[in-house]
């Protein structure tokens, strides 16, 4: 189902103060209920989740409020207590994702279609995010894999490209005069690995709607890559030819590559990645890190022959 | 400026100054540090703990450096003379420096020498960092009067010159250690600058008292 939705023609500068008020509506309404045709800001809400065999195993979880209060997402600010304090007025509802580029049925897909077309599943994955910091996430998602097979993906197409919301006035650091990223922030993988059983759309955490910290409505996971390649509120994902930018390594190319994949060998050229720190686990988070995060007997291959020295 | 406080109200403020032991502004000035240590045996630090501690005392020792440095500027333009307390902040800031650089070394590499030496030698922001700290020890070890008298108050003055150059190191290594050149470190890096800037300007020197 393709649904073309007007409402996304509306200059943001209009939505903002409707959506203010539609808000509030629909707090006294009750948090998290839907109101047909109305704006609403991300606020968790049950998901219906499957079993999947690709979960995680052996991990202790991050606990929640960890996982909803210690973020990166500049868009709302750098400090990471910053996304969780600026990001609850983001308008999560209408959202639709553009798809386009090299696929047989381009068009804006709805959320609610998006979720809808296959059954959403319960992935518990590590996460390593590049700052030497991990968790270890309950996410509840669907493979990409089935998103990009129900668009026909080209021949032609060799990678996917990924576009995060741009909406200044409800993301400060959008509207900043020194922003700390050039926005829109933007993600790229190879179609193999965008095709990779583990490559997850995620749309909830602990069996509940994403919170906008997290990347509501809708983001990226990728388990044996860094925490920056898991793009946020995505808005378009479009399939080329050429590898697409992407925001990191355009800001500092001999710090962050296009392949970001999680290796304890290859040092940041500012911090060591040997070693990262759990998230809740106090003075003794320390632990090494794994090759690919750990995920390594289902993706190594997909580099095999590659230097990764080189191709970090 | 100057004119906004009555000559009497500085020597009142003066006079009160005076009955203020220095031990007690050291204590004041290492309030940060022992604050920050109480919330983490307390496990109060949130979900980074390690991180949030190394962070704390490296901000606050930067912020004494920075507060010391401002003594001097704040005699000549104000009239307030702190000097008498110099010595007591700038001990606070080696204090609070070398607790960061223990968290460091205690909670983000556990004491392995191969791992910190890695670290000190291959990370430009922890070689700058661990630099300012070494230029730091002779400053501490010479803060006696005992010392004073030893080097004879030229040396020592110059000897203490270092000050200016680690304020710099320090502003660097906070700058260099975020992902993005950010906001908050260039503050801290165009405050020293200013600060050391200012000792620069040639100014006539009559209207103030010779102190110190």
């Amino acid at each position: 189902m393709l649904i073309r939705d007007s409402r996304l023609d509306i200059p943001s500068s209009e939505i903002t103060p409707r959506a203010v008020w539609l808000n509030r509506r629909a707090l006294m309404a009750g948090a998290g209920s839907l109101v047909a045709g109305g704006l609403l800001s991300a606020a968790a809400a049950p998901l219906q989740t499957v079993k999947s065999d690709l979960t995680t195993t052996g991990e202790t979880l991050t606990p929640l409020e960890d996982v909803t209060t210690y973020n990166n997402f500049y868009e709302f600010g750098t400090g990471k207590s910053d996304p969780s304090e600026n990001g609850s007025s983001l308008t999560t509802s209408p959202w639709s994702v553009r798809i386009d580029g090299l696929v047989d049925k381009p068009g804006d897909y709805t959320l609610e279609d998006l979720i809808a077309a296959q059954p959403i599943e319960d992935r518990v994955y590590r996460m390593r995010c590049v700052e030497a910091w991990s968790m270890v996430i309950p996410w509840n998602g669907f493979p990409l894999a089935a998103l990009l097979n129900r668009v026909g993906v080209q021949p032609s197409a060799k990678y996917v490209a990924f576009e995060t919301l741009v909406r200044p006035s409800e993301m400060p650091d959008q509207d900043s005069s020194y922003p700390a990223l050039p926005y829109p922030y933007v993600e790229g993988l190879r179609l193999d690995e965008a095709m990779s059983p583990l490559t997850l759309m995620a749309v909830g955490l602990y069996g509940e709607t994403l919170l906008p910290q997290n990347g509501a409505p809708i983001r990226l996971v990728v388990p044996w890559k860094y925490g920056f390649k898991g793009i946020k509120s995505i808005v378009r994902i479009s399939l080329t030819d050429q590898q697409p930018p992407t925001t990191w390594n355009i800001l500092a190319a001999n710090e962050y590559g296009f392949y970001a994949n999680v290796n304890p060998q290859v040092d940041h050229p500012r911090w060591s990645q040997a070693t990262e720190r759990r998230i809740g686990e106090g003075f003794n988070a320390r632990r090494d890190t794994l090759m690919f995060n750990g995920y390594g007997d289902f993706v190594a291959s997909m580099y095999a022959g590659m230097d990764l020295t080189q191709n970090y | 400026m100057a004119s906004t406080a009555s000559p009497t109200a500085l020597q009142r403020v003066h006079g009160a100054l005076r009955r203020v032991p220095t031990w007690s502004i050291y204590l004041l000035c290492m309030a940060p540090a022992i604050v920050y240590a109480a919330l983490a045996f307390t496990d109060r630090l949130g979900a980074d703990p390690a991180r949030a501690l190394e962070h704390a005392l490296g901000l606050w020792g930067l912020r004494l450096l920075l507060i010391g440095l401002a003594i001097t500027p704040i005699r000549e333009i104000f009239g307030l003379n702190l000097v008498r307390f110099r010595r007591v902040v700038g001990l606070a800031a080696f204090t609070t420096i070398a607790l960061h650089l223990l968290s460091w070394a205690w909670l983000d590499v556990a004491f392995d020498p191969a791992t910190m030496w890695k670290d000190i030698s291959r990370r430009p922001y922890i070689t700058i960092g661990m630099a300012a700290f070494i230029l730091l020890i002779p400053l501490a070890v010479t803060s006696t009067n005992a010392m004073i008298r030893r080097l004879g108050p030229k040396a020592w003055n110059r000897l203490h010159k270092l000050v200016y150059l680690i304020a710099i190191l320090g502003g660097l290594h906070f700058l260099l250690l975020k992902k993005t050149i950010q906001a908050e470190p260039l503050i801290y890096l165009g405050l020293a600058v200013i600060l050391i800037g200012w000792r620069l300007v040639p100014r006539r020197k009559a209207a103030v008292p010779a102190r110190g």
